[in-house]
């Protein structure tokens, strides 16, 4: 008897759900496209983008952590912006990418263009035989990491694993399995023309390469 | 090149200028136009969405990692702001190019809403629900670009506990304290929580006196 009492309280409250104002301000009125070419000061991402680095310092204990926690707060963006970027483009071109090519120049283009105002600049399939898993995205100057600079004792840092992040739920919500990393590769010296190089290394599943083969001998 | 310059600038001073009758002038705050201004020329651009987006995968963690203690979440959120707005002075007063102190709270509302808001959101709320003694004012935010693309979660207590862009009273909170205000802001309405206006509310606390620097020897 009680049993069913409580699941008649539980049944009650979730027919409430959430509230809406009246004057129709939801999500669900919202036109998607709104804030497409909406612009915000770069500093206010860069006030919120150096919280959220240094939150996530003191709850880990080294840099891999770190880097890993900057990825696992990027993840959610990716898999959403590939749904949006998609419905936003024009019809013909509105199919999800079916091979890594198509998906590494969505990213390099589409969501590059829309995050940072720019594309990437270069796309590298690694010329290593023994992974023929591995692709490059390079960005000679990232956005995010503009106003950071890392102390000298972690310079394995490299903030950017936040855009790996979106890189990697991009790449997840397409069904293409992958991790990915930030790697700073600019030179240190003098005169260095981009000492903030980063290159996000994409490794894709084992099973997106068999596809990939499969679909290719088709 | 700078008479090119000075004339685009005058152009931007005219066409607004041209449309309504002579607005009454505000005999102190001549703001209203540079303000707009300010955002066009002088502010570095990114996509708003990176910025909402990052905003609201930082809120997402705070719920994970405090386990859905929205009340939690609110002072983390709050405490975010503050060092962001200790910082975000400076850059304030450098790019507002307004070289004086307010000479009262009332006028330190405006400058909050109509320049700090707008350089960095380029959003103005409005100033409303003043208490006769000039010390309590209300911020209605019309827009707020951090709430786009947000739906707080089904759990019936995140639109009761959780107040989404609780950073923001953080940030007045921290900004106002270096130049010597002591204030406390919270909001008593979301948009987000099913209200029909998102709104904040800001008390002066007090002044707070400068301290003579410690001497040296």
């Amino acid at each position: 008897m009680s049993h069913l009492a409580a699941g008649k309280t539980a049944g009650a409250k979730e027919a409430a759900g959430l509230r809406y104002p009246s004057n129709g301000k939801t999500i669900y009125h919202r036109p998607l496209n709104r804030t497409k070419t909406a612009e915000l000061s770069q500093s206010s991402f860069a006030y919120l983008f150096s919280e959220m680095v240094t939150y996530a310092q003191r709850r880990v204990t080294g840099i891999q952590e770190l880097e890993k926690r900057l990825n696992l707060q990027g993840h959610p963006i990716g898999l959403k912006l590939l749904d949006l970027l998609l419905i936003r483009e024009p019809a013909r071109s509105q199919t999800r990418p079916l091979n890594i090519i198509s998906l590494l120049h969505f990213i390099k283009i589409n969501i590059w263009q829309h995050l940072f105002g720019r594309q990437a600049d270069r796309l590298e399939k690694s010329s290593n035989p023994d992974t023929p898993d591995e692709y490059m995205i390079v960005d000679n100057e990232p956005l995010v990491n503009a106003y950071v600079s890392v102390p000298r004792e972690m310079s394995q840092l490299n903030c950017a694993a936040f855009v790996a992040g979106i890189i990697e739920g991009v790449c997840d919500g397409a069904a293409f399995p992958a991790r990915v990393t930030a790697h700073s590769v600019g030179g240190k010296e003098e005169g260095e023309m981009w000492p903030g190089k980063t290159v996000f290394l994409v490794k894709f599943q084992p099973e997106v390469l068999e596809r990939e083969a499969l679909i290719g001998r088709a | 090149m700078a008479a090119s310059k000075a004339s685009r600038l005058g152009e931007e001073y005219e066409t607004p200028k041209a449309a309504p009758p002579p607005a009454p002038v505000r005999p102190r705050l001549t703001l209203d136009f540079p303000r707009d201004r300010i955002w066009k020329t002088r502010i570095e651009k990114v996509n708003a969405e990176l910025v909402v987006l990052t905003y609201g995968t930082i809120v997402a963690q705070l719920c994970k990692d405090f386990d859905s203690d929205y009340v939690e979440v609110n002072k983390q959120l709050d405490k975010m702001g503050y060092n962001i707005g200790l910082r975000l002075i400076e850059d304030y007063l450098a790019k507002s190019n307004t070289m004086r102190r307010c000479s009262n709270f009332r006028e330190t509302a405006e400058m909050v809403a109509k320049v700090g808001f707008k350089i960095f959101l380029n959003i103005t709320p409005t100033i409303t629900n003043w208490t006769s003694d000039s010390k309590q004012f209300s911020l209605v935010f019309d827009e707020n670009p951090f709430a786009d693309f947000v739906e707080l979660p089904d759990d019936n207590r995140a639109q009761d506990e959780l107040w989404y862009s609780n950073i923001l009273c953080g940030v007045l909170r921290g900004a106002l304290e270096m130049v010597q205000m002591q204030v406390e802001a919270h909001f008593i309405s979301d948009v987000l929580r099913g209200n029909d206006t998102t709104e904040m509310r800001v008390s002066l606390i007090r002044y707070i006196d400068d301290e003579l620097p410690p001497e040296d020897d």
